[in-house]
């Protein structure tokens, strides 16, 4: 290969890195993520492993039941990668999509060394296979703890259509470290649920702001419930993985423990705050009613700002 | 669910040496492609489960002139389809087609 | 059985388990020397912000204190579904539940779920599904997700929906499909001391290892995970 040929390839790279993380496929968002050419995928769809269940209720399947699981580089260096496809299914967790991730994790738990980025992009368990999903996902939480004890870093990044919701809100919470965009919503119960089960008094699913400065990226870097904010393209998020990377801490009593602090914490400063502006000015934000509308760099210098962020403590 | 099969002669073989290659999503309204180099280069075979029953008529006549106008030969190309429009469908066929056109990497 | 009649069936020397707005707490003698720490959830009480902390505050300050068993007792409604607690970020409370009961379980202090009553979604995962073992009673009606709400969202009648759960245990609640799925290790029976199984069970604890995927095989639950798990992580091994 030509050195021409190779500085062409390489801002050729640079200027896909600039789509849309949001806007892009699973596939898409790996191989953009990673080194070009690097990843080599477990299970592909060719391999026809789908979803033994949706049959049952005549729905479509997808060759790769709508997760990717593989090894790549980043920055050189190798790392494991799962990434949800957000369109099928809700990025849901079915049986076959959630085994893949629990492979992929105990590998890495085996060998120690490499760590492993899930790109989120899920609506939680898939209905169809709800017990086998919620399973599956208590069966990747305990592969995450399991990982993170011998050694591994295990980074989400979360910023697709379908958020990070129900069980995988809580393998989210697993991880050692989050990056997520302003489109990156991470909660247990989605609107429409609250809403189904509690009244449009309680929340009203259709008020797109309430969704996002309840759940949304910005307030959960507020909060402390994500390390890293970034804008929506798979630069920045390759360019928060490679930072969390190398700032992680090891996983154990510790981390518990300062973990339950900084919720007790939280609860007692903010659990009587009806809204999010409300949590923002009590954090010492002066103007909070601006920080939905606040562009993406100016949000980072001020949550840089007014919150450390809690890598110690998850 | 519906099944359907179009085996196609094909005047030559699909340039490139790329094996596989998948594209789209299933979802309402889009399809996924998966096409892999499998074949005697003078055939073409196309296998669709599709959500949408009875639409064969519409597939065959997308099919045909997909085939026709790229000659896919030696290319299988697996569908799993949520109801797509037969534009998108020309249109994840030919990404598929110009995809395996590449060097395998 | 009643959570009294449970705890005096599992603990005949004993227990000082309390019940405070559903969440609870206390240790309890085992028949085998030394007292097992009881946490859970009781009464239908939906597991929100304010349980969850206490809960894992209990698991945390055990961890340190020797070796004997954690007890996680279960009849919980789902996570509480609130404006209140999702704006606090339930999805970390829980999530650190989980990790709270799963790193002590890893380091010297086995847990093993109860479920005797109901328990869904997210709060099945932080409590009952976070442990080594889970047993269920016969009485125990988990629901991952309940079928008026399956009906709603897949546009199937409630109808259809059981005709169908009458060849798959993959979906529809009960403890039965979740056993079958390998989720629900041993269901004890209720006309045998409580107390007496669980002897049995410590006896016999198998190591810290997840084997719930081998189970579902086993069991015809769950056809795939086991397998798919098992050859991604010989190819992630093999690419390295």
């Amino acid at each position: 290969m030509s050195a021409s040929h190779t500085q062409r390839t390489t801002s050729s790279v640079e200027l896909d890195r600039t789509a849309s993380w949001y806007e892009s496929s699973a596939r898409t968002r790996v191989r953009l993520l990673l080194d070009p050419g690097s990843v080599v995928e477990f299970i592909g769809p060719e391999k026809r492993e789908v979803s033994p269940h949706l049959k049952l209720f005549d729905l479509p399947e997808q060759f790769d039941d709508g997760i990717v699981v593989g090894l790549g580089r980043l920055d050189g260096s190798p790392v494991f990668v799962a990434a949800q496809e957000g369109n099928f299914m809700g990025g849901a967790f079915g049986e076959v999509h959630g085994a893949k991730l629990t492979g992929l994790l105990r590998a890495a738990r085996d060998i120690g060394s490499v760590p492993v980025l899930i790109l989120f992009d899920t609506g939680g368990v898939r209905l169809q296979e709800a017990n086998a999903g919620e399973l599956a996902i208590a069966e990747i939480m305990r592969a995450v703890i399991e990982a993170r004890t011998a050694g591994v870093k295990v980074i989400g990044l979360i910023g697709g259509r379908a958020g990070c919701y129900g069980g995988g809100g809580l393998i989210a919470g697993c991880c050692s470290a989050l990056a997520v965009s302003e489109q990156g919503r991470i909660s247990v119960s989605g609107p429409e649920v609250i809403e189904t089960n509690r009244g449009v008094e309680e929340f009203d699913s259709r008020d797109r702001a309430l969704v996002w400065r309840t759940m949304g990226g910005k307030h959960r870097r507020l909060l402390g419930g994500a390390e890293v904010f970034v804008d929506d393209t798979v630069q920045d998020f390759r360019e928060a993985a490679l930072e969390l990377l190398s700032s992680i801490r090891a996983f154990g009593i510790d981390t518990l423990k300062a973990e339950q602090s900084r919720l007790e914490d939280r609860l007692q400063r903010f659990g009587a705050c009806p809204d999010a502006v409300d949590i923002w000015t009590a954090e010492g934000i002066p103007d909070a009613v601006s920080i939905p509308a606040l562009p993406a760099d100016q949000f980072i210098a001020l949550a840089d700002k007014v919150r450390r962020s809690s890598r110690d403590a998850r | 669910m519906e099944d359907l099969n179009f085996r196609h002669a094909t005047r030559q073989r699909a340039a490139g040496t790329r094996k596989l290659a998948v594209i789209g999503v299933v979802a309402s309204g889009n399809l996924e492609v998966l096409a892999e180099r499998v074949l005697p280069d003078s055939e073409c075979l196309v296998e669709i489960r599709t959500a949408a029953a009875g639409f064969g008529e519409v597939w065959d006549a997308v099919i045909a002139d997909f085939v026709k106008g790229y000659s896919p030969g030696g290319l299988r190309f697996s569908i799993n389809d949520g109801g797509a429009r037969p534009d998108t469908v020309s249109l994840r066929l030919a990404q598929a087609a110009r995809l395996m056109e590449e060097d395998d990497q | 059985m009643t959570l009294d009649d449970i705890l005096a069936s599992l603990f005949p020397d004993g227990h000082d388990v309390k019940n405070s707005g559903g969440v609870l707490s206390g240790s309890g003698a085992l028949r085998s020397g030394g007292r097992a720490l009881v946490i859970g959830v009781a009464d239908r009480t939906a597991l929100g912000v304010d349980e969850a902390i206490r809960l894992s505050n209990y698991v945390l300050a055990s961890v340190e204190s020797g070796n004997a068993p954690i007890l996680v007792l279960a009849d919980s409604d789902s996570q509480r579904m609130s404006k209140r607690d999702e704006l606090l970020g339930l999805n970390e409370f829980l999530a650190h539940l989980a990790k709270s009961l799963i790193y002590a379980d890893m380091h010297g202090r086995p847990a093993i779920g109860l479920l005797y009553g109901h328990s869904a979604a997210g709060a099945l995962l932080a409590t009952a599904l976070a442990t080594r073992v889970l047993v269920g009673l016969p009485s125990a009606d988990p629901a991952v997700m309940d079928l008026p709400s399956m009906a709603r969202v897949t546009k199937l009648s409630i109808e259809v929906l059981q005709e169908k759960a009458k060849s798959t245990p993959v979906f529809a609640p009960g403890l039965r499909n979740l056993a079958q799925t390998g989720a629900v290790h041993l269901t004890w029976d209720e006309a045998t001391p409580l107390a007496e199984q669980l002897d049995t069970l410590l006896a016999n604890m198998p190591d810290a290892r997840d084997r719930r995927d081998a189970l579902g095989l086993e069991r015809g639950g769950r056809p795939k995970a086991y397998a798919i798990a098992e050859r991604v992580r010989e190819l992630a091994l093999q690419a390295l």
